[in-house]
């Protein structure tokens, strides 16, 4: 008796599912988006310094070293969750972090640094989210890493806990700081 | 009852208060563009709402840039293109075509080539005359005559 090839649709179509199927799994959390802006310059902005309603701030200040810039609001429970490791960064880590005061408002946001200590070399008003949606921010916590030349290289989507920066962020400043031509 | 009814008359109201920014434009033209605009981007916030259906601040900020854009005279492909350039595939809720995008578009159409395909081989397969061999014919025969027979005798 011959052997029906067509036998074998059924068996070659559920392994095709099969595959398809683990790749779904292996997809990360589809929350979590892509950015456009990786390798691409940190967006031109002229905006007011946090601290200091004189000062316009502006994409040259974040330039010249490599550095965090973290996209916070005193609205949002993450940022809590993530500040004793930005405080513990700026203290024992040799990078400076820069802070976007996204949608919020300027005298909460000074009170809500006070109560905490404040971490960040200077925050960026943005409380109309402009910088953000140049930045393709969606929610906040997010934390950018920039090189010397101002270029982001890398996103991080929640809140930087210690373990995220062990093994998410670290890497790419030590990779950045090793070849500063990469 | 009284009461009853100022209760559902906040439940209607409030259900259609939703997203209501509204925006002056100065024509009819205009609003028309930003309402296709806020159906077609997606809020990047939520998995599965466009920006006209979403109450999330990135929303509410979305729609003021696409607002904003389209009062200072941007047309609607370069309204798509400064959301594309910022959020990439996940804004446009008809995406772009390109090396991630390309099985998205081009998949179906592939599909229905092989279905095309397969069809046509049963198809032709279902065709082609039936061969019988020398001893099989011979059989055939004598099971005919066998069953002649059989129909004579009764």
């Amino acid at each position: 008796m011959s052997f029906n090839k067509s036998l074998l649709i059924p068996l070659v179509v559920f392994v095709v599912l099969c595959g398809f199927l683990a790749l779904g799994f292996r997809l990360k959390d589809p929350h979590l988006l892509p950015s456009a802006l990786i390798d691409k310059p940190f967006p031109e902005f002229e905006l007011l310094d946090l601290h200091d309603a004189e000062t316009i701030r502006s994409r040259a200040d974040l330039v010249g070293q490599i550095s965090l810039v973290n996209v916070w609001g005193t609205w949002c429970p993450n940022c809590i969750v993530e500040h004793p490791e930005l405080m513990r960064i700026s203290r024992e880590e040799n990078i400076p972090i820069f802070g976007v005061n996204y949608n919020d408002i300027t005298d909460k946001a000074i009170a809500w640094l006070e109560r905490r200590e404040d971490p960040y070399q200077f925050s960026i008003v943005d409380d109309e989210g402009t910088l953000a949606i140049d930045l393709g921010v969606y929610g906040a916590p997010e934390t950018f890493v920039l090189d010397s030349d101002g270029i982001i290289r890398f996103r991080y989507v929640g809140p930087v806990t210690h373990a995220v920066w062990e093994s998410e962020i670290s890497p790419v400043v030590n990779f950045l700081s090793e070849n500063p031509d990469a | 009852m009284l009461r009853f009814s100022v209760f559902l008359t906040w439940l209607v109201a409030s259900s259609s208060f939703a997203t209501i920014d509204a925006y002056p434009f100065p024509n009819e033209h205009l609003e028309k563009r930003y309402d296709d605009l806020i159906a077609e981007l997606r809020c990047p916030q939520c998995l599965n709402t466009n920006l006209a259906g979403s109450d999330a601040m990135i929303a509410q900020d979305l729609r003021r840039e696409v607002h904003r854009m389209l009062l200072d005279g941007k047309a609607d492909d370069e309204i798509l293109d400064f959301m594309y350039e910022r959020y990439g595939d996940f804004i446009l809720y008809q995406p772009r075509v390109g090396a991630s995008t390309f099985l998205l578009w081009f998949g179906p159409v592939i599909l229905g080539l092989i279905a095309a395909f397969i069809w046509w081989r049963i198809a032709r397969q279902g065709n082609e005359p039936v061969v019988m061999s020398r001893d099989d014919q011979k059989r055939l025969q004598e099971l005919l005559q066998e069953s002649e027979r059989q129909e004579d005798l009764r």
